[in-house]
């Protein structure tokens, strides 16, 4: 078998210096009323060939994004990644390698997690950020049980815009460790009230923004109320290139910020491996989950790079850690920064307005189409449309015509009952025959 | 007054109502180099055999136990920005707490030094 | 033709003294950060700026620059070729981390997730343009299902310890159903730390078990601190010392008499895939590592996935979305018929990504090369027991391992090299180490997991370098051992320094204000 390496000589030789028969005498302790006599009722081995023609089929059967004209997001978004990201993911020092634990053969993994720990401090405008979570839901959840560790409080308030599953995810772990968490309606057209649910036993407000409809949010206005009663404000961004051109929440007051990083190198793949960002401020650095990588030096007093502050984690503190995370997203983190590099400061802001004209352009043009309005004075590259008749039938209906054009809200949230609205992304991979298509398409459907 | 001992390597030297409470030279050793130590809030009561603060290392974390009852009075704030003189001089000034002892009776359970050192023989 | 020669031999062999001038050392090359060599104003992508742009951003716009540095595309392939360079892989040699199966990582994986129907598919376009994702899904659950002998699986959690949590939420959920509310969870003293960690974070109190001297579990020192508050036992089988738990089947049954559960941590499931299925020994949830028995790359620590298997006793629980038996899809609590999902643990779907490459690896292996996958696993790590008993000592005796086997620091009393010297030592032999001071129930822990992907020529490399490194720190040669590494890119690095003056990002150099202060 292609992977294995070992020839029945070997195997005889083996068993004979380890001084058994064979090498079923090796699992002796497994209950011999439980041992398995055949194979498993499962097919038997494949060539590489025969796999690859199985699961291109599999795969061929799926509509991809870049076939056609795609305007899906609400938390993933189609960008261009640069050929560069996906070789240098690929080498197999960064794809076969491991946890840094010996950071002395690790200095690649470790220089990459500092300097990405950098770029999310920086992109966020917060003081410190960690090596990486699993994606932006689940940061959104540690968030939350971070703020009640400092704090001391166990209610955590949910604005109604938060991306539903964001809240279902927060809710679960909630339910579980026995958390308070108060969820508000969504509102469509992005004027919340969301200051009259906080009081005295509030840990935290988690406010996203753009929010799941498109809508931004200037923080500041909220963030002093939050603090003034013992909260901690957790600001949410689901769409990381838009903290190229929006004002971020560092700068508005955020004391946690947490983003789906997936829009920078890293592939839609049906919701994951994505990359959650997760920052905050310098006297909040313990509380962290995640891991960190920090700086030192070695013997020879050269600089290095090295985990630290592992105190926190399930492998030293167990039962009492901040979180049981062991793994960080690896790859995924790597894709971000390598692409997040190739734009620096100048690429990052010109694609954010490559994504926001875009985005313009075609709100305009959906403007126009008769029976749909525009929901959103404010946008980044992402606005809400009210349709005739059900968003999910629209969105079938446009599918078909090979158009995809976004998420009816009712899917991500059916019981909130708003069943006439769709999110529409719009990135910098659009063309004007793109947005034609999908103003015409549009028409027809609604005609 | 000399230091007393517990079997979670806490020691304690009694001035008056007023303990002084810390980890023993044997601790710190087995943590290694100490980076970082939680201290309780000054007021905050303790129990004997209660969790009264947590010392880190790099690789380590350890509880640090109450070797007597009463109400903390004072930390020692110097080991937030030199934790390491847990390390280098932990039975003296690498102190954690001082405790306002709420039962002196409690003194008795614990060992002199020449016990500690005998049960450290033991592990 | 050339008429002219060069000198062709190997010159003047006097060993090397002295150093470079830019502290290079021929292919090892020092690299800066990208903050010390990129400009805000580089950038490696080309885009043009918009035709119009009139922002409709409400006076949000960003108004302060980032700072963050862009580089060429040349200079970001040699930054992040340079960064690699410093790195050890599974490509690279040997990988010997207990618990970790380091096993190799197939090429062939890495080119189907990058199937554009796979790789370019988004979680929330509608199902009817991706049937083929749906039946990867359904098709990946039942091979995990079959293998294991449970009767579901939950797919989305995104790693091994978000498996546990939800493996341990459905068992809270089960008791609640049953309105039962218990409060603690027993926990072996060799576990992983996920494990009590995971079950605190639901609220549960973790109790240790500790384990017998032959290092497995005894039922009947589980059976003492069995109680109606009892929740569950988290354990796993393979144990962290490298042995089957061979009472696993009287533990589970003493676990379900006493109506709790059975967590199984599947992280050392590569030593019986084909050979015993955990639904067959009581296991009522088990969290899969793809990323170790199923060869997803562990990519210098993730991305991960954890899908968690489930009894018929806990199916039900099982958290958003899944597909149900009959192939349908479902996303919501209201969709979900006699189940009792509990909730959402991630947004969308799971880890696709990492679904594809799993379901690469199962279809190349099939049953039969599964099969023989866990038989070479375990013989494996037996050799290299066996190759090594005579001289490091073993604290559970010279018996068979699973696929891995545990050695403690005995051997290396009064030697004046420590179990980290020796680990360290073997980084200069050009070896990763193997995982060292875990688990913590034996001193100076070393647990080598060689896995099915090594040769055995491999292994006997791998063997004469410890019996080299063994025979040298009982000879007293211990400069070898406490200066190392002295030949890996970094020296030993101060740990204790990064911990207790933290630079956790690079900053940019403050201007001359401090003078005013």
């Amino acid at each position: 078998m292609r992977y294995l390496p070992l020839t029945p000589d070997d195997r005889s030789a083996m068993l004979a210096r380890i001084g058994v028969k064979t090498v079923d005498d090796l699992f002796a302790d497994v209950p011999a009323d439980k041992r398995l006599k055949g194979l498993l009722p499962l097919p038997k081995r494949k060539s590489e060939s025969e796999v690859e023609r199985v699961l291109s089929r599999m795969a061929g059967r799926n509509t991809a994004a870049g076939a056609v004209p795609f305007f899906v997001g609400c938390g993933a978004y189609k960008h261009h990644i640069p050929a560069t990201v996906d070789h240098l993911i690929q080498r197999s020092e960064f794809l076969t390698s491991y946890t840094p634990y010996q950071p002395e053969i690790a200095q690649g993994t470790l220089q990459y997690l500092f300097e990405f720990q950098t770029q999310v401090a920086l992109l966020t405008g917060m003081e410190v950020a960690n090596a990486s979570m699993y994606d932006g839901s689940t940061g959104a959840a540690e968030a939350v049980l971070m703020a009640h560790r400092v704090t001391k409080r166990r209610k955590a308030v949910l604005a109604g815009n938060l991306h539903p599953h964001y809240r279902e995810t927060i809710k679960t772990v909630s339910a579980m460790a026995e958390d308070k968490v108060i969820t508000l309606a969504p509102k469509p057209d992005g004027i919340e009230d969301i200051l009259s649910a906080i009081d005295n036993d509030t840990s935290c407000l988690v406010v996203q923004t753009p929010d799941v409809f498109g809508h931004l949010h200037d923080l500041r206005k909220i963030a002093d109320k939050v603090h003034e009663a013992g909260a901690l404000l957790v600001a949410v961004v689901t769409e990381a290139i838009s903290l190229g051109a929006v004002t971020p929440p560092g700068e508005m007051g955020a004391d946690i910020v947490v983003a789906e990083g997936q829009s920078v190198g890293n592939s839609l793949s049906f919701g994951g491996p994505y990359v959650g960002l997760f920052a905050t401020r310098q006297k909040y650095v313990r509380q962290m989950p995640g891991r960190l990588a920090g700086e030192t030096v070695d013997a020879d007093g050269k600089r290095g790079f090295v985990l630290t502050l592992s105190t926190r984690e399930q492998h030293i503190r167990r039962e009492k850690a901040t979180s049981n995370i062991c793994t960080n997203s690896g790859l995924c983190t790597l894709a971000f920064t390598i692409h997040m590099t190739l734009l620096g400061e100048a690429g990052l802001r010109r694609l954010a307005r490559v994504n926001h004209a875009n985005a313009v352009a075609l709100a305009d043009l959906l403007a126009k189409v008769r029976g749909v309005q525009v929901l959103n004075k404010a946008f980044f590259n992402e606005f809400t449309i009210r349709v005739p008749g059900k968003a999910t039938d629209v969105v079938e209906k446009l599918a078909k015509k090979g158009v995809l054009g976004g998420v009816p809200f009712s899917r991500l949230d059916p019981r909130a009952k708003l069943e006439d609205l769709i999110v529409v992304a719009s990135t910098e991979v659009n063309t004007d025959e793109d947005r034609a298509a999908y103003a015409m398409a549009l028409a027809e459907v609604v005609a | 007054m000399a230091l007393r001992y517990t079997k979670d390597h806490e020691w304690i030297s009694v001035d008056g109502d007023v303990g002084t409470i810390g980890i023993s030279k044997y601790a710190q050793e087995q943590l290694g180099d100490i980076v970082f130590v939680e201290l309780p809030d000054i007021g905050k009561p303790i129990k004997k055999g209660g969790e009264a603060a947590v010392v880190e290392s790099v690789k380590a974390a350890s509880d640090v136990y109450a070797p007597i009852s009463g109400e903390v009075v004072a930390v020692n704030e110097t080991l937030t920005a030199a934790p390491a003189t847990v390390n280098e001089d932990a039975e003296g000034k690498g102190w954690f707490m001082k405790v306002k002892l709420s039962n002196k009776g409690e003194l008795d359970d614990l060992m002199s030094a020449e016990q500690y050192q005998d049960y450290l023989k033991t592990l | 033709m050339n008429r002219q020669g060069r000198p062709t031999g190997t010159g003047d062999t006097s060993p090397v003294q002295h150093r470079t001038f830019t502290g290079n050392y021929g292919l090892a090359i020092e690299e800066k950060l990208i903050f010390e060599i990129g400009r805000v104003d580089t950038t490696g992508v080309d885009l043009d700026e918009p035709d119009v742009f009139a922002s409709r951003l409400g006076g949000l716009e960003r108004k302060n620059a980032t700072g963050l540095p862009g580089l060429t595309e040349p200079e970001t392939m040699r930054h992040y070729v340079r960064l690699s360079q410093k790195n050890y892989g599974i490509d690279t040699g040997i990988f010997p981390l207990g618990s970790c199966t380091m096993k190799h990582n197939p090429r062939l994986n890495e080119k189907m997730a990058r199937l554009p129907g796979i790789g370019d598919i988004h979680p929330m376009q509608p199902l009817s343009t991706v049937p083929g994702a749906i039946d990867l899904i359904a098709e990946l659950s039942r091979w995990l299902i079959e293998m294991t002998g449970m009767a579901a699986v939950a797919l989305s959690p995104k790693a091994g310890a978000h498996g546990e949590m939800c493996g341990m939420m459905a068992i809270k959920a089960a008791l609640a159903a049953r309105g039962e509310k218990r409060s603690v969870v027993l926990v072996p003293d060799s576990a992983h730390g996920t494990n009590p960690a995971t079950a605190a974070l639901l609220g549960y109190r973790v109790e240790s078990v500790a384990v017998r001297d032959d290092g497995t579990l005894d039922p009947e020192e589980v059976k003492k601190h069995l109680s109606p508050d009892v929740a569950a036992i988290m354990l796993t089988n393979p144990n962290t010392c490298g042995l089957f738990e061979r009472d696993v089947v009287a533990i589970a049954d003493a676990m379900h008499e006493a109506g709790a559960y059975f967590y199984a941590d599947g992280a050392n499931f590569n030593a019986i895939v084909g050979k015993v299925r955990p639904g067959d020994l009581g296991v009522d949830a088990m969290h899969i590592n793809l990323h170790k028995t199923f060869s997803t790359p562990h990519g210098g620590g993730g991305p991960g996935a954890g899908p968690v298997v489930l009894s018929d006793k806990l199916a039900a629980f099982a958290p958003l979305p899944f597909v149900t038996k009959d192939g349908r899809y479902v996303e919501h609590a209201d969709e979900a018929g006699s189940a009792k999902p509990l909730g959402r643990l991630c947004a969308f779907h799971g880890q696709m990504g990492m679904y594809i490459r799993a379901m690469s690896y199962m279809l190349s292996h099939g049953s039969d090369g599964m099969k023989l996958a866990s038989e070479d696993a375990v013989l494996n790590a037996n050799y290299v027991r066996a190759a090594l008993a005579d001289l490091m000592s073993l604290p559970y005796g010279n018996k068979p391992c699973m696929h891995e086997v545990l050695f403690d620091d005995h051997w290396l009393e009064g030697t004046g090299v420590t179990t980290l010297d020796f680990a360290k030592a073997m980084i200069d032999e050009g070896f990763h180490p193997m995982t060292v001071y875990f688990p913590l129930v034996v001193h100076g822990a070393m647990l080598i997991e060689p896995t099915e992907s090594e040769s055995k020529a491999s292994l006997d490399l791998f063997i004469g370098a410890l019996r080299e490194l063994a025979l040298a720190a009982k000879r007293g040669d211990t400069a070898r051992f406490t200066g190392a590494p002295h030949y890996a890119p970094r020296r030993r690095l101060n740990e204790t320094r990064a911990a207790r003056q933290p630079v956790l990002r690079w900053t940019p150099s403050k201007p001359q204000q401090e003078a005013a202060e």
